[in-house]
């Protein structure tokens, strides 16, 4: 996919559209806008006026952040976030392109595989809505009320999805490439390691990214399996924040804005990755 | 059965083994406590359909069926109309055309939870401020404390972060057109609106599908926004069927009703994703 293909109409740049785009930027800035000048305002200076509200702060001050930081155990939530994050992406990228291996190289040619991909892919329509429930109960008949639960349904839940776009995938890398390597005398595994899993480098990306995003912000997953357990991932600690401290503004939207920072961060370091990503994972 | 079948079955298996045991068991644990009153401890009984029998009595689970149904019909609509504009403007000759497209994906990026909270503090003071200072009764007040009005305000959250999923989506089917279908339109005079709903719109049929479809079953499931702005109120007027099905399954000793009820919220969205992929389907034309 080239980003910079356009349609040659005219030679020059259209100039009213590059207008009209920039002044919608300004739907995605004002609330980032809000939030920072909020985050870094006393509550002495909030006022009920609009100009007031939105006037950058006297004096930028740093306490609420580290107030905030402190109430939310900040450093703690954002660890367990990062280590469920980074947990799901490398065992999506490792699981789901290898269960995409074994069911797209044999659907065709076999109908357990044919159902097993129907069976899996059907997923998709599940809303959590019915398994939160008995999912709660199993996963604390486990031992798995905990992070390491967690992970292991984002595995579960993002492979039906994931299946699709590396199956999808599968059928641009020739088959002739894996029968030359059975030829040379290797194994399934060895065939995998060394020829189809480098060759579905862009699709790792394009999971790697979904799975990233959706493990990053999900309040629902640990909530049911972490609530109430003393250990929060970001976003369950800003739902607990919001439930005591809520007419603390400043410190509040300095909560958030931290909460914000990491994947705004990871945003700006992989942005065209994860543009791109999601034109892949789209079209397929 | 020759070594290399082995090997594949090897992968199959374990991975098939997990998907039950963590999603197809608790699905058929949920069907099977829909047909109990268990209250989420203790003993139970079964009590064969008389939660599905009692959900078509129940004025509250009709409301969230009502406001989930509203909300994503005016979302879906919403988010495909605008963010099928977008794409064509980002799409176009423009200058800064990247730095363009990557700002307007930021909302995607950001998580549902802490955006609502945002977004409800823009709902409870800005707006009104700024409908008081010109002058505008229906801004002047908070939608969020408004039955009639609250509904909106989550749809523009929600629509404001899906937006930038569904405007690269676009983007990317706007991308498959090929240019010499513009150029043979243009020696037959189809310039402007008219190239636009004889030649793009017919051509990327595919996009809005998934589009429709995706933003659809995604509205319906709507929770972060929901808990985050205003938690089903004022007066359970927003109250989405999965934030009911949480509150009162997890917390409100409904565990084996609303079982029940997410029984039948998952056929809603198995039917109105088949209907969708066949209507929608049939109107898409091949190159």
């Amino acid at each position: 996919m080239n980003s910079k293909s356009t349609f040659k109409i005219g030679g020059s740049k259209n100039v009213p559209i590059t207008v009209l785009l920039l002044i919608g930027c300004l739907t995605v800035f004002f609330p980032l806008y809000m939030t920072v000048i909020i985050a870094f305002k006393r509550p002495t200076e909030m006022t009920n006026d609009i100009f007031g509200a939105l006037k950058p702060p006297a004096q930028w001050s740093l306490e609420n952040f580290s107030q905030a930081m402190q109430i939310t155990d900040f450093w703690h939530s954002l660890l367990n976030s990062l280590v469920i994050t980074l947990c799901t992406v490398a065992l999506c990228v490792l699981i789901h392109p290898l269960a995409a291996y074994a069911i797209g190289r044999n659907m065709k040619r076999r109908k357990l595989y044919k159902y097993a991909y129907l069976y899996l892919v059907s997923g998709m329509f599940v809303p959590f809505a019915i398994l939160m429930m008995p999912e709660a109960k199993q996963t604390a008949l486990l031992h798995l009320a905990n992070w390491g639960g967690v992970i292991v349904l984002y595995v579960v839940f993002y492979l039906p999805m994931n299946l699709m776009l590396y199956t999808g995938y599968l059928k641009n890398v020739p088959l002739s490439l894996d029968e030359a390597a059975y030829v040379d005398g290797a194994s399934v595994w060895a065939a995998y390691w060394h020829i189809i899993f480098p060759n579905m480098k862009p699709m790792h990306a394009t999971v790697a990214v979904l799975a990233a995003l959706g493990a990053w912000n999900d309040v629902m997953t640990p909530l049911i399996l972490m609530g109430g357990s003393g250990s929060n991932t970001l976003p369950l600690a800003q739902l607990n924040f919001q439930s005591q401290f809520s007419t603390n503004y400043n410190l509040a939207f300095a909560s958030y804005l931290l909460a914000l920072i990491p994947i705004l961060i990871f945003y700006l370091i992989c942005q065209k990755q994860i543009i791109n990503g999601v034109i892949n994972g789209a079209i397929k | 059965m020759s070594s290399r079948e082995k090997s594949f079955l090897a992968i199959l298996m374990p991975i098939m083994a997990l998907f039950f045991l963590f999603n197809t068991l608790p699905l058929i644990q949920g069907f099977l406590y829909s047909f109990t009153n268990f209250r989420g401890f203790g003993t139970y009984d079964w009590i064969g359909l008389r939660n599905y029998a009692d959900l078509f009595q129940d004025s509250r689970v009709g409301n969230s069926y009502r406001f989930t149904f509203l909300f994503a019909v005016v979302s879906t609509v919403l988010v495909n109309v605008l963010s099928l504009v977008l794409a064509l403007g980002l799409n176009a000759k423009i200058s800064a055309k990247s730095a363009l497209r990557g700002i307007y994906f930021i909302p995607n990026v950001l998580g549902g939870l802490v955006v609502g909270y945002i977004f409800s503090f823009f709902f409870t003071y800005i707006l009104p401020a700024f409908g008081t200072a010109i002058g505008l009764s229906d801004l002047s007040s908070s939608w969020l404390a408004r039955t009639d009005r609250a509904w909106l305000a989550v749809v523009v959250v929600a629509a404001w972060q899906s937006i930038a999923m569904n405007t690269l989506i676009y983007i990317s089917g706007l991308q498959t057109v090929p240019l010499d279908v513009y150029e043979a339109g243009a020696i037959d005079g189809a310039t402007g609106w008219r190239r636009f709903r004889h030649l793009t719109l017919p051509l990327i049929m595919p996009f809005i599908t998934i589009n429709m479809v995706l933003c659809m079953k995604n509205s319906l499931m709507v929770f972060d926004q929901i808990m985050a702005l205003t938690q089903g109120g004022p007066a359970q007027s927003t109250e989405s069927i999965s934030y009911l099905i949480y509150s009162n399954g997890m917390g409100g000793g409904q565990f084996g009703y609303q079982s029940a009820n997410a029984v039948l919220f998952f056929v809603v969205i198995v039917v109105i994703s088949v209907f969708q992929m066949k209507f929608l389907g049939s109107k898409e034309e091949q190159l």
